[in-house]
């Protein structure tokens, strides 16, 4: 019975990219807190559309309802690629409110968005396991890739069949790591960028394309 | 169905030994193999949220794996359960896989999997070959 229902399921994947060919793909920006996943996702949206997607922040958990930028039109080498961007919080396996107490905020305001950054999260995981149809996985290169969160979600990217791009983002600051990555996830091709000060856009336009186009 | 951790005396009433340590829990693959995947998840997080250490002697599937981050996350509540630490064995790579289990899609996901309260357990180490955590008492 598996074996039938895998067999289907392959068969399935294969006919729905048929079908859904010039259907703008969704893709979700995946990482762990603090990543730089919505710099990117403005980045992106405002290089091609003019407008961003959300607000930037250095405290955990800015984001914490998967947002999405549809019909980004990207160009590269005469193809033309339509994207709907999905920025979504970061993955983590726990959530503390006393860790936002450090940021300025009052009890209740940071109960307030340990809560909804616990809903973000089940959300994103929801998101990925029904609705994205790539995952741009963004890491801070300055910080050690060797997690269990990253371990986990890129397992699971690679469950679902999802094509993946892996950032490594944050090389414009001191100590940056790009190979670090590279090492971490030797399956996947890793490009360097900053998204903060658009350094290597260009290189992510042309795989983003050729990944998801 | 099992029940979801009993003491090791079988019994399911909470021992008075548990102000004095830590739990672990070291669930076996045949314990898992026959609970659907709701279930394994019911299992460890009712262990995990009793403060237990739950050791998983063949891990979760990635689909588990991504249940279990989102059931976590519902039950996360202010100064009670702040979420999980989990730790597996970088293992499962496609070179373990024979070429039906690819062509399937299946993923081996015999890994060890130590899981537990964010409040009382750390890591200290991880490589192929050894997790190295710090537990302590709530």
């Amino acid at each position: 019975m598996g074996l039938l229902t895998n067999l289907k399921d392959s068969i399935s994947r294969v006919t729905d990219g048929l079908f859904a060919a010039d259907e703008p793909k969704r893709i979700g920006i995946y990482g762990p807190p603090n990543a730089g996943k919505t710099t990117l996702a403005n980045r992106i949206a405002r290089d091609w559309t003019g407008d961003a997607v959300g607000p930037e922040s250095h405290i955990p958990h800015e984001t914490r309802r998967a947002r999405r930028k549809e019909n980004v039109e990207i160009e590269r080498n005469g193809r033309k690629v339509t994207i709907d961007i999905v920025d979504t919080p970061g993955v983590t396996t726990k959530v503390d409110y006393k860790e936002f107490l450090d940021h300025d905020m009052d009890k209740d305001d940071a109960v307030r968005r340990s809560r909804e950054a616990t809903e973000g999260v089940a959300e994103a995981m929801h998101w990925l396991r029904e609705d994205v149809d790539g995952v741009i996985y963004v890491l801070d290169s300055t910080t050690d890739p060797f997690t269990q969160v990253n371990t986990m979600l890129i397992g699971i990217i690679e469950s679902q069949d999802l094509p993946a791009l892996i950032l490594a983002n944050k090389t414009d600051l001191p100590g940056s790591d790009v190979q670090q990555i590279a090492n971490a996830f030797p399956q996947h091709e890793t490009i360097p960028l900053s998204a903060l000060e658009g350094e290597n856009m260009d290189e992510v336009y042309t795989k983003i394309a050729e990944y998801f186009g | 169905m099992p029940g979801p951790t009993p003491n090791v005396d079988g019994d399911d009433s909470p021992s008075d030994d548990s102000d004095d340590g830590v739990r672990i829990d070291m669930i076996s693959g045949a314990r898992m193999d026959g609970l659907t995947g709701m279930e394994k998840i019911r299992l460890i997080l009712d262990g995990v949220r009793d403060g237990n250490i739950v050791i998983l002697e063949e891990g979760l599937s990635p689909d588990e794996e991504s249940k279990l981050i989102e059931v976590t996350m519902t039950e996360i509540s202010p100064d009670d359960f702040t979420g999980i630490e989990i730790e597996t064995y970088p293992k499962a790579e496609a070179g373990d896989q024979s070429f039906l289990d690819k062509l399937m899609g299946r993923k081996s996901t015999q890994k060890l999997t130590v899981i537990g309260p964010a409040n009382q357990i750390e890591t200290l180490h991880k490589d192929e070959n050894l997790i190295s955590t710090l537990v302590s008492r709530k």
